[in-house]
């Protein structure tokens, strides 16, 4: 059984009198471990495909499965309990809390979990080791380049050990090298430590580094050139 | 699972000026409230302190002031023969019956007239009310036409100075000497012998109230329960401290209430000034709000985070607003327009029961002022903020 299923899914938005059909029965089927990009135009409806797979958002018809959990079923503070255990969320502006430091950042996530203060920190600060920011635990956001912020983010998204890492377009705001360090990093999270990823991005050269490459138009997916 | 308090203290450090107006609007709302409570507290005070817990005070069963009560003079007779009544120092026991009048007298320097209570005594009164001194003249003699002021009533009222003559029914008495007695009920009143001022105003009937000094206080309960059950008496007893406490219940809780209703009007106004900021603050941070919910964080966390950062600065303001009412704590309040209750001075009173309520409304007004933010960012749709910007 495939980790992630999301099942003839239908998603519309009704803004006024008009409704408009972002995503109009789609399907798809991630499994373990795999690293999936997904491609398409502006307004395609991505960011809708991965709100649903990380619980953010309910379809309007159809069901989203994710590690055997229907999360089609699932309401408010359930959700909320559902989405601290398995979902690590990197977004395109990093997101982080600017008045936390990098490591109070990471320590975030663990807030939800039953954990002592001493173990929290260790596992935070061992994160932060892995996306290479050891030395920089007491700096704040701004006192971060972005490739920086972006590198704390990740490791906040993984410091819980999710199910799924969802990233929407993790190096559309950063210059060329920082990017392809994004990405290393992410490849290496995957190869290394078995994270199943959905990435979102409009860089070609981003998608070549993912095993799967889908593309989303009009609501539709298909698979693109692998 | 709770976001860290250190995330809103920082995040109320973040916003110095903003957070400085609303801490400073509700610390003087806090102050304003301490203080009516110290007036309040204050004139509470001075009536209790009128009276001793070493007194007993006996009026009839019922009667609620002095003026409504009556004791006949075969019960005065028993109540004075007691063996309960504990001598003074000149070895007679330190009892008073007293008979308590209002009469109508000019005033100084205005227009008509009003009450002042007039208070026929036994010789032990003196002995037995400590709080009473002469400040001038002298006291007057057994048996004659003479009486004391206090020196507040000798500054409002017509004919009180030493030498002065006031008619009291068909008789004249002369002010030969001048009390005061430490702010206390007594300060309002004229003393002179009961056995000259109840005939010569038509009281011979009966006494208002006896007032002895206990033998032994401590066993004022069972003195209680043995003179209120015998039947020749028909009188109640209580320690005149806690009579005095009763009759200042009804102004005091005026003037709290009096206190409460302004401080109410101005918490509006600083309840309005904690919302400006906290919807500001909210609208600044929907994003970070979305990424808490997004991370897991249930809306009901998001919330209580929110009100603390709105009631974390109001306590400090309240902190602040104990700060600022504390001078006030012994300064005494002229009294000269009070005429409703004749002529109490008394001090303000800042107790710790008036800061502990006032810490108590400024965090009430927090969360007053922080409620409608706070929920507006614990329900914000996630999906959509996450994608805006
Ligand atoms: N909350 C919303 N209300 C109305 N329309 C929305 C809402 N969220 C997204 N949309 C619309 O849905 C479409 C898909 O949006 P999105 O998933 O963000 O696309 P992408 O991430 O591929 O750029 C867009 O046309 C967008 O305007
Ligand atoms: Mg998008």
């Amino acid at each position: 059984m495939a980790l992630v299923e999301v099942k003839n899914v239908r998603k519309t938005y009704r803004r006024e009198a008009e409704e408009l059909t972002v995503l109009d029965g789609l399907s798809l089927e991630i499994a373990e471990g795999d690293f999936v990009a997904l491609m398409g135009p502006s307004g395609s409806g991505k960011t809708t495909l991965l709100n649903l797979i990380g619980g953010v958002d309910q379809p309007s018809s159809g069901d989203v499965v994710v590690g055997g959990t229907r999360l089609t079923g699932l309401r408010g503070k359930q959700l909320a309990r559902w989405r601290a255990r398995n979902i690590g969320y990197i977004f395109q502006l990093y997101n982080l809390i600017p008045v936390l430091t990098a490591l109070q950042n990471v320590e975030l996530p663990l807030l939800l979990v039953k954990m002592s203060g001493k173990e929290r920190r260790e596992r935070a600060r061992h994160a932060l080791d892995i996306v290479g920011l050891e030395d920089r635990l007491k700096h704040f956001p701004r006192q971060l380049s972005g490739g920086q912020e972006q590198r704390v983010a990740i490791a906040r998204a993984v410091v819980s050990d999710p199910t799924v890492l969802l990233a929407d377009e993790p190096t559309g705001d950063l210059d060329r090298k920082a990017g392809a360090d994004i990405l290393t990093l992410l490849d290496r999270l995957n190869k290394e430590f078995k994270k199943t990823i959905v990435m979102v991005t409009h860089d070609p050269t981003a998608a070549e580094r993912a095993h799967r490459r889908l593309h989303l138009d009009k609501g539709v997916l298909s698979n693109g050139p692998s | 699972m709770p976001i860290p308090i250190s995330y809103n203290v920082r995040n109320v450090i973040q916003r110095p000026w903003s957070t400085l107006a609303t801490t400073i609007g509700i610390a003087l709302v806090v102050a304003i409230l301490i203080g009516a409570f110290a007036l309040a507290s204050g004139f509470q005070a001075a009536l209790v302190e009128t009276g001793s817990d070493s007194n007993a005070m006996v009026l009839r069963t019922g009667a609620d002031s002095e003026i409504s009560s009556g004791i006949s003079l075969d019960a005065a007779h028993i109540l004075k023969a007691l063996p309960d009544v504990a001598p003074g120092p000149d070895g007679r026991p330190l009892v008073s019956a007293d008979m308590v009048v209002l009469m109508n007298q000019p005033r100084l320097g205005q227009e008509g007239s009003s009450n002042v209570t007039v208070r026929g005594i036994d010789p032990p009164s003196l002995a037995l009310r400590p709080r009473v001194k002469l400040v001038a003249g002298r006291m007057f003699a057994p048996g004659s036409d003479e009486v004391i002021v206090a020196q507040r009533i000798a500054r409002r009222f017509a004919h009180c100075g030493i030498g002065d003559r006031l008619r009291f029914g068909q008789r004249d008495f002369t002010v030969v000497g001048q009390f005061t007695a430490g702010g206390s009920g007594f300060d309002s009143e004229v003393w002179g012998d009961n056995a000259v001022l109840m005939p010569a105003l038509n009281r011979e009937g009966a006494y208002q109230s006896v007032t002895f000094r206990m033998r032994d206080p401590s066993r004022f309960a069972e003195l209680k329960r043995r003179l209120e059950s015998d039947r020749r008496l028909g009188v109640e007893v209580r320690t005149e401290r806690a009579w005095y406490a009763g009759q200042s219940r009804l102004m005091s809780t005026v003037l709290r209430a009096g206190g409460i209703l302004i401080t109410l009007i101005m918490a509006v106004g600083a309840i309005f000034g904690a919302m400006n900021t906290m919807y500001a603050a909210v609208g600044q941070r929907t994003r970070e709000i979305a990424v808490l919910l997004t991370l897991g964080f249930t809306p009901g966390a998001v919330m209580r985070a929110f009100l603390f950062e709105s009631v974390f600065p109001a306590l400090i303001g309240g902190a602040l607003g104990c700060l600022i009412a504390l001078p006030i704590n012994g300064v005494t309040t002229s009294t000269t327009n009070w005429s409703s209750f004749s002529e109490i001075a008394f001090a303000f009173r800042v107790t710790p029961a008036g800061m502990i309520a006032g810490l108590i409304f400024a965090a009430i007004m927090g969360a007053f002022g922080g409620f409608l933010p706070a929920r507006q960012a614990a329900r914000q749709s996630l999906a959509m903020t996450l994608r805006a910007g």
